[in-house]
């Protein structure tokens, strides 16, 4: 009833100056709009980073090699070699509760077949490694543990890879010469797709490690294990066990640091989240900024309209309104203001993001929460800034207000 | 309207004053100026420029407060009333109809009448609000104009317009400061007809206008000079409007007939 007529009293007010209306609302249009785009493009990162975590396998536990550290400066993990293929074998002797496993070597060659050179990364890797990344064999099949053991020249090669060097032809059977050595592939993997930072994870080339390490890196010792545990429950238990005898065949002693680092995908992916939480409320305050600056100019307009609509207060005074008639009335006017502004600002960054991946490539999330958020926020925006000026209408005197010029 | 059962005076002013400090003097607009007002009189305040009848009728509106004496609005004393109480009772009780029209100029003149509703906490519908509005702007014969703009009315229809708003509450008291200061004569003569039909209905009316013709209309006349009461005297020849506008559509003929 008055809420109602007070609304459409407002709405009206603002319609008859739409270009200022329009200007007045920008703010918040650019505000939302920012906030809600820059929330869903962190969303949208948070989101790649828990599914590539998530390729990962489930169960998974990752072992890298130690932390080299030179005057201070850590060089990150997997820069000290410290994993060898005792400790390997050690693991996969003792420790229970593993389902499958693998170490991982890296090194980049030219690949060559016929007359095609491409240049690929190898991945030196053990014969259960699809099993633990979860990532199935297309056709053909994964070389065998008597391949590991005898460092044949055997490979099983990613879709990328395959279609460069084969076209839609069955690459199963063929020849390709890494680094002139000639090896079969005995499997085509299925596709994995992009990888977060844009990489192509078909481009690959799986090989024995034993391969890799002998004829195609030389290197002795591991960048990491990916160890699959047999239940989710075990994971822990199996981290634990993989530490204790990692330390004992390190020598390490009690109280020192570790020499190498166990990580479960869970930890993984907490990390990798913080980061991106980070991340997004970082985007999400610089964009808040905006808001603020659209908040003050609701403010400053307001305070325009109540020195100009001075007369019309006093109209209303002296036909019996009372203060908060009046603070109502500019109130509901700048909320009015603020939330179809928040509303405009809303479509402009649902727009605003889906440029965004669309022509940038980049993922993006608009979450239900932010939209939310985004309009309490505009509505709470218009309450803030336009009290002052409705305050300073309702406080008018009848009189004074009747007299203006 | 309503006829008056407590006995009350609608306005009883006793020695009531107010001055302005501006700056370094003061003003005294008013200077203790006792008046009474009995239901159902027909007032006419008069006196020179600056005597103070605006202040005066400002108080009596309830629109500003004295700084001296008392004012008894139907027997209640407005000092004792705080803000929203004052503005309940210019809602209620006081209809105020200013000589430049103060209507809301980009609404129509049926929702410039709806106005004072819109603050009548009785909750009417606003079905109800519009036969209220359509009712006053009938009884001000502008029924034809009701969704005209101010912009689009004349002097006299604006001013009949803020005329129907200050009765649509149905007020005990109707008060006009020079209600015809911007009108033509003949237009003037139709609102006094508009003024006279109100309070023989009942309703009393106090009215500020200084051409002593128009003062005519009225039952009583108060003279006002430096913020006091220098005259207060019953009007001996009263005219009435519907008379004298006969007469002049009479005269009006008479011209256009004459060769
Ligand atoms: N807000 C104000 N501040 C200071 N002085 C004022 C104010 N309003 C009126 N006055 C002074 O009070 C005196 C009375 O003014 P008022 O408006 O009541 O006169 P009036 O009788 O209505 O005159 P008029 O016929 O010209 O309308 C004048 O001297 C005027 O200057
Ligand atoms: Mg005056």
């Amino acid at each position: 009833m008055i809420i109602f007529a007070t609304l459409r009293m407002s709405i009206r007010a603002l319609r008859r100056n739409t270009l200022r209306t329009l200007l007045t609302m920008l703010g918040i249009i650019i505000g939302v709009g920012a906030v809600i785009a820059m929330v869903s493009i962190g969303n949208g990162a948070k989101a790649q980073v828990e599914a590539q975590i998530a390729s990962l396998g489930q169960n998974v536990i990752l072992v890298m090699s130690g932390n080299f550290s030179r005057g201070g400066f850590a060089m990150g993990f997997g820069s000290m070699p410290t994993l060898t293929k005792e400790d390997y074998e050690s693991i996969r002797r003792e420790v229970s509760g593993v389902a499958a496993s693998s170490p991982e070597v890296r090194t980049a060659a030219q690949i060559a077949v016929g007359s095609q050179n491409i240049n690929s990364s190898i991945l030196g890797v053990g014969d259960e490694y699809p099993d633990v990344r979860s990532w199935p064999i297309a056709s053909g099949a994964i070389f065998t543990e008597q391949d590991v053991r005898g460092a044949n020249k055997v490979a099983v090669i990613g879709k990328t890879t395959a279609t460069t060097l084969f076209g839609e032809g069955d690459p199963v059977g063929q020849i390709i010469r890494i680094k002139n050595a000639p090896f079969v592939v005995t499997g085509l993997l299925s596709s994995k797709g992009m990888s977060m930072m844009g990489q192509d994870q078909d481009d690959i080339v799986l090989v024995p490690y034993t391969s890799a390490m002998k004829r195609l890196s030389g290197v002795t010792t591991f960048r990491s294990f990916q160890i699959k545990s047999v239940s989710s429950e075990a994971v822990t238990e199996v981290q634990q066990q993989i530490t204790d005898l990692l330390r004992q065949r390190h020598k390490i002693e009690p109280g020192k640091d570790d020499d190498f680092l166990v990580r479960t995908q869970q930890e993984i992916t907490q990390t990798a989240t913080e980061a991106s939480r980070v991340m997004t409320l970082l985007l999400g305050s610089i964009a808040s900024v905006s808001l603020l600056v659209g908040g003050i100019g609701i403010m400053n307009i307001m305070l325009v309209s109540v020195t100009e609509r001075t007369r019309e207060i006093g109209i209303r005074l002296a036909v019996g309104a009372r203060s908060r008639d009046i603070l109502l009335q500019f109130l509901i006017e700048a909320i009015a203001l603020s939330l179809v502004g928040g509303i405009l600002g809303i479509f402009l960054g649902m727009g605003g993001s889906t440029l965004v991946s669309s022509k940038m490539g980049w993922a993006t999330l608009i979450s239900m929460d932010s939209i939310v958020i985004s309009f309490l926020f505009s509505g709470a925006i218009g309450i803030f800034f336009g009290f002052y000026p409705a305050r300073k209408a309702a406080q008018l005197d009848p009189i004074d207000a009747l007299r203006y010029e | 309207m309503k006829a008056e059962a407590n006995g009350h005076p609608v306005i009883q002013l006793d020695e009531m004053s107010k001055t302005y400090h501006t700056g370094e003097v003061d003003v005294h607009a008013v200077r203790g100026v006792s008046l009474t007002v009995k239901p159902g009189e027909f007032l006419a305040i008069m006196g020179a420029s600056g005597s103070g009848k605006s202040t005066m009728m400002n108080i009596i509106g309830c629109l500003d407060r004295p700084t001296g004496g008392r004012y008894l609005l139907d027997g209640v004393d407005v000092n004792d009333l705080n803000r929203d109480e004052l503005a309940l009772l210019r809602n209620q009780k006081l209809g105020f109809v200013f000589q430049g029209f103060n209507l809301l100029s980009r609404t129509s003149a049926l929702e410039n009448v709806e106005l004072p509703m819109l603050y009548n906490r009785d909750g009417m519908s606003s079905r109800e609000q519009r036969e209220r509005g359509l009712k006053a702007l009938e009884m001000v014969g502008l029924s034809d104009r009701a969704d005209h703009h101010p912009n689009q009315l004349s002097g006299g229809q604006q001013q009949r317009v803020a005329i129907a708003r200050s009765l649509v509450n149905e007020p005990k008291l109707l008060l006009a400061d020079e209600p015809t200061g911007n009108l033509d004569s003949h237009t003037s003569i139709e609102i006094m007809g508009i003024f006279q039909k109100l309070n023989r209905q009942g309703m009393t009316v106090v009215m500020v206008t200084h051409e002593l013709d128009i003062a005519r209309y009225t039952m009583r006349n108060v003279v006002m000079r430096d913020g006091r009461v220098v005259s207060d005297v019953p009007v001996a020849n009263r005219l009435d409007a519907a008379d004298e506008l006969e007469k002049l559509r009479a005269e009006q003929q008479a011209i256009q007939l004459a060769p």
